[in-house]
This record gives structure tokens, C-alpha cells and sequence, in this order.
């Protein structure tokens, strides 16, 4: 899809202050945002960030408490049942029955939908070789490996011709090469003019897949943009040092015109750097020898995503949250 | 039209056929029930009530007959009260998921698991009624072709009635509740009562009064009656006792088994439409 079309395209999910709260626990905390359609979007966050909660607002499992919420047009509240008839799902967890066979899954998933046979049976055969699972089709699920589970999830969100599909931490629990496969899948989809909302806690993933990014933490958006225009607010390149006085290092750093930035580290400090970093670092090895300070370690490297979450949400990224998330209803 | 229920049957039949140890022993522990409890208790009551005079021209059956309709309503009881724990699998595997965040009303679960349950029963009752027949139960005796017809269909419309109001009490209390305990801890203290405060076993006319109240308006003995009376006949002596059924008996606790389906099912109604599955 040309660059102009994704800039101007419409929007299909439109999310104005949305607020959810479990028991006082405010899970989300009044989020706004937009997706286009045609573009892969991600919300990024750590387990906890209320993600999770935000999907299920959007995809009708969870009532809206505050706030407004659309998919492909409809009112998630007003007319739910026009939102599921217009959107694909996979769920964060495998929710794959252990003794269906893969056609059954999606026979069943065509039916729910009350898909007419003919086309149900048609769209089930394009799927299965989409995801590369037609030899598989009398299997039961059991029997799949985690990849294959994953793909026939995709296949079955896919089956009604979604506008969106959901995709909720799409390759937690996969191998690395499995992973690789699944973002081709994920783009093929994309490419036939699905939109694709997504959610993960992979920055790589974020990355490489996405159009657009919101990062997600606390249950509110710290900032979002396209992967390289995240990176680039950190600057062009970060160069960390550790010195034997870093505070007397920086005052003596930071009013460089190269110098963008400055962000102290347990050990050292990071220095956001406008120009090409590898111009800066004679400069500041320079400086530093001139002021007399001692550099024990040095290094130069591109911004990460990770390093655009750390200087976003002002710290590391934490895996696990600190407390325990009540679920809605146990 | 949706057909989203067949969807719902299709899926639940597959399972019960593919889980074959479940399949095997729901179809074996009924006809163990009639072999083992049936033939030892038989053999101690008949014995027991040869010495009660029998008035003339009534029809005398055995207690293995007698109980026979009693262990097919057993059976049905269980089935259906158990038939609900698919869908809090389903809860809390994460499938019930998939269905829920469907445009299929919600009503076409309760539906769909309410109607493999009855398919569930109908196989099991006429498993007992076949295998009552082999062991020397004396169901349909006397009957002609015609009437045996009947009998089944009577038989299968009690059930099926019986069934169903479980089953929608089986499906609500499943949806409601977080484990699989929790859940067979109620069943259990459902069945206890609901079995034994009914004619399944004994004759209820010497109960006190508080529990043989109970025991008219329990749909047990509403169903047991109705098997009874497609399955032995309106008139006949069992345990010493002279039971005599009339038409408008039989139509009476049909109704009555209809108006627990209709209460059941509302209350399934009311819960799906509360539940919040994530």
C-alpha cells in the first residue's frame, strides 16, 4: 500500500479516553488512539500494561466502562454485534480444543459465524494452504506444534474476512525461527488489505511488524509513532561511557551541539547524540581526557526500541508486573 | 436463520464420541446399576413380599422391573446435571472465548448443550430398557407392537422433558462458577436429595409428611411416573403397592416437568447473559 494512501487512509478503530478499572484497579487509564486502515498497529507494553484489557473492550468481551470505542465503524457498546461480525481474533493463550481435527476448528469457527457451506468450505481450503496446514487437516490439535497451533489460530481469524484481526501477544511461548515465520504470515495478511491490531510485549516485534506503535505502560499511552520515528526522538545514535566521575564528565559533555541528551545510568550515563556518533566520539574522548577524567568503558550504538521504552517510561523493562492483575471474574 | 445450536450439538457429539473411556463408561454404569444393585435388591424384596395377598386381576411386576424405571431417571439425573461441565471447560481452557466473542446468541449454547444432552440420555435409556429386558425386567409386557411403540415414544418424551430441565440448570450453574470442584461439590448436593426424596427405589406413601411433600413436586418423581406409566402400564402392584395411574396424572407431571425446563432455562438465560469470560 503507497506511503499517501496509509497517511490519509480512513480510520477503522477509533479510541477516545477509554478508562477500565477491576476493583479500583485501574487497568486502563483513559487511552486515545487511532488505527488506519491497512496498517499494522501494535500497542507494546510490559504483562500487566493493560493491554489485554484494552483488546477485550475493543473485540466485546469486556463492557466498556468510560470512555467511547469503535471497530470498522460501530460503537463497541451500541452495536457489538456488528463489531464481531467485522473482526478476526486470536486469542493471547492457545484456545485451540485438544480433539478437533485443524478442519474442524475451522469448520466450526465458518458455522459460528453462520457462514454459508459453500463459501465456508471454499474459505477453508484457501486458509489451509495459506498457513500451510492443508496436510495436516484430519490432525487433531494436540498432535500440532506450537507454530502450527498458532498459524491455524491465524487461519481461523482469518476465516470470515475480517476488516481487523486481533491479534493479542501473537508468538509468546514460540522458538525464534517460529517467530520469524509468523511475522511473514502476519505481513502476508496484511499485505491482502487486513488491517492487523496487535499486541505484544517483544520489542523486535514491535519493530519489524509494525507501521505505527504505541507504547503502552500503567494503562496509559506514553507516546506513539512509527518504529523510526520513536527512535529517532532519542537521536541518531547513543553513546554510553563510564567514567571515574561521571557527574563531572557531563557537566564538562553537555553543551556540545552534537549533544542532544543525557540520561544517567546505575554505572554511567548515555548521551543522545544528533550527529553521526562515530564524528561525536573523538570529541568526547577528547574532552573527557582534556577535563582529566578516566574513561572505563565506552560504547556506540543505533537506538533500540528498548532504549526508547526506558527513556519513555523511565525505566528498564520489567517482565513480570509488580503485583498481581485481578482478571475480570477470577 | 441461525442454526448456531446444531453448531453447538455438533461439536459436543464429536466430543462424546471421540472421549472413548467417558463414552464407554457413561453407557456401562447404568447397566452396572441394573445388574448389581437391581438383581441383589430384587432378590431380597421379592422374597420379602411374597406373603402380601394380590387382588385379583392386577398386574404383578418384580422389584427389578420396578426400580428399572427408577435407575433410568438415576442416569438421566447425573447425565444432565454433569452435561454443563463442557461449557466451564470451555471457560476456563479460554474456548468459550471463541463463542462468545461470536455473533451467535448466547442462547444457542444453552440450546446446543441442552439438546446433546438429551441425545446423551436417549441413548442411555434405551441401553437400560434393553439390557432391563435381558436381565428379566418385564417393561412393555403384555403390550402389542403398537403399544410398545408408544411406550418408547412416551418414555423417550420424559426423558427428553426431564433432561432438559437439568441440563439448563447443569448450564447455568457452570457458567457462573470457576472450577471444576466447585461444581461437581453442588452437583453432588443436588443429586443427594433430588434422588432420594423420590419413588426411584421405594414407594414414597410412607414418607412423613415434609419429605413426601417434596417428593410429589420433585421432577424425579414426575419423570419415574411417567416412565412407569409408558413403560409397565396405568395399573400394577409392585412392593405390596397398588399403583393405578390416569391419564391426567400422566399429563399433570408432564407439565410439570416442562414448567422446571421453562424455569431452568430462564435461569441459563440470565446467567449467560451476565457472564463476563476473558
Amino acid at each position: 500500500m503507497p506511503e499517501t494512501e496509509q497517511e490519509h487512509g480512513d480510520i477503522i478503530i477509533s479510541v477516545e479516553n477509554l478508562e477500565h478499572s477491576y476493583k479500583g484497579f485501574k487497568a486502563v487509564d483513559g487511552i486515545s488512539f487511532a488505527v488506519r486502515r491497512g496498517e499494522i498497529f501494535s500497542f507494546l507494553g510490559p504483562n500487566g500494561a493493560g493491554k489485554s484489557t484494552a483488546i477485550n473492550v475493543l473485540i466485546t468481551l469486556l463492557a466498556k466502562q468510560k470512555g467511547s470505542a469503535s471497530v470498522a465503524g460501530f460503537d463497541v457498546t451500541l452495536d457489538p454485534q456488528k463489531v464481531r461480525e467485522s473482526i478476526g481474533i486470536v486469542f493471547q493463550d492457545i484456545t485451540l480444543d485438544r480433539d478437533m481435527t485443524v478442519w474442524e476448528i475451522l469448520e466450526f469457527h465458518g458455522r459460528l459465524y453462520n457462514m454459508p457451506n459453500e463459501q465456508r468450505r471454499k474459505r477453508i481450503e484457501e486458509l489451509l494452504d495459506l498457513v500451510e496446514l492443508a496436510g495436516k487437516r484430519d490432525e487433531r490439535t494436540k498432535h500440532l506444534s506450537g507454530g502450527m497451533k498458532r498459524r491455524l489460530e491465524i487461519a481461523r481469524g482469518l476465516m470470515t474476512r475480517p476488516r481487523v484481526l486481533f491479534l493479542d501477544e501473537p508468538t509468546i511461548g514460540l522458538d525464534p525461527q517460529t517467530r520469524l515465520r509468523m511475522w511473514d504470515y502476519i505481513r502476508g495478511v496484511n499485505n491482502e488489505g487486513t488491517t492487523i491490531f496487535l499486541t505484544t510485549h517483544y520489542m523486535d516485534e514491535a519493530d519489524h511488524l509494525s507501521d505505527r506503535i504505541s507504547i503502552i505502560d500503567h494503562g496509559r499511552i506514553v507516546i506513539t509513532g512509527k518504529p523510526w520515528e520513536l527512535k529517532n526522538t532519542l537521536g541518531r545514535d547513543l553513546i554510553y561511557l563510564e567514567t571515574n566521575d561521571n557527574d563531572a564528565a557531563v557537566r564538562s559533555l553537555k553543551d556540545h551541539p552534537g549533544i542532544r541528551d543525557v540520561k544517567f545510568k546505575p554505572k554511567g550515563f548515555v548521551l543522545m547524540v544528533n550527529e553521526d556518533g562515530s564524528k561525536v566520539l573523538p570529541i568526547v574522548i577528547e574532552t573527557l581526557r582534556n577535563a582529566g577524567i578516566e574513561i572505563s568503558t565506552i560504547n556506540l550504538k543505533k537506538p533500540s526500541m528498548d532504549d526508547v521504552f526506558v527513556f519513555y517510561t523511565g525505566r528498564e523493562f520489567r517482565d513480570e508486573p509488580p503485583t498481581k492483575i485481578p482478571r475480570a471474574g477470577g | 436463520m441461525h442454526y448456531g445450536f446444531a453448531t453447538i450439538y455438533w461439536r459436543d457429539m464429536i466430543r462424546f464420541v471421540r472421549f472413548k473411556t467417558l463414552l464407554v463408561s457413561s453407557l456401562l454404569q447404568p447397566a452396572l446399576w441394573l445388574a448389581f444393585f437391581g438383581i441383589a435388591m430384587s432378590s431380597s424384596f421379592d422374597k420379602l413380599i411374597t406373603g402380601i395377598p394380590v387382588p385379583p386381576g392386577v398386574h404383578v411386576i418384580g422389584y427389578l422391573t420396578f426400580m428399572g424405571a427408577g435407575i433410568i431417571a438415576m442416569t438421566t439425573l447425573f447425565t444432565s446435571l454433569f452435561g454443563g461441565i463442557v461449557i466451564l471447560f470451555d471457560k476456563n481452557w479460554g474456548l468459550m472465548r471463541e463463542i462468545l466473542a461470536s455473533p451467535m446468541n448466547r442462547n444457542h449454547i444453552i440450546f446446543g448443550i441442552g439438546l446433546s444432552g438429551v441425545t446423551k440420555s436417549f441413548i442411555q435409556a434405551i441401553i437400560i430398557m434393553t439390557f432391563g429386558i435381558l436381565i428379566g425386567a418385564a417393561f412393555f409386557e403384555g403390550f402389542t407392537t403398537w403399544q410398545v411403540v408408544l411406550g418408547i415414544i412416551g418414555v423417550l418424551a420424559f426423558v427428553g422433558m426431564f433432561a432438559l430441565g437439568f441440563l439448563f440448570l447443569s448450564a447455568a450453574i457452570a457458567i457462573s462458577m470457576e472450577s471444576p470442584e466447585g461444581l461437581q461439590g453442588v452437583i453432588t448436593l443436588l443429586t443427594m436429595p433430588i434422588f432420594f426424596a423420590s419413588n426411584a427405589l421405594y414407594p414414597t406413601d410412607s414418607f412423613p409428611e415434609v419429605l413426601k411433600i417434596l417428593s410429589i413436586y420433585n421432577p424425579m418423581t414426575l419423570l419415574i411416573t411417567g416412565i412407569r406409566y409408558f413403560a409397565i402400564g396405568p395399573d400394577f402392584m409392585a412392593l405390596g403397592m397398588h399403583y393405578q395411574y390416569t391419564w391426567s396424572d400422566i399429563l399433570t407431571a408432564y407439565a410439570g416437568l416442562m414448567a422446571f425446563a421453562i424455569l431452568t432455562f430462564g435461569l441459563a438465560v440470565w446467567r449467560f447473559r451476565k457472564a463476563v469470560v476473558t
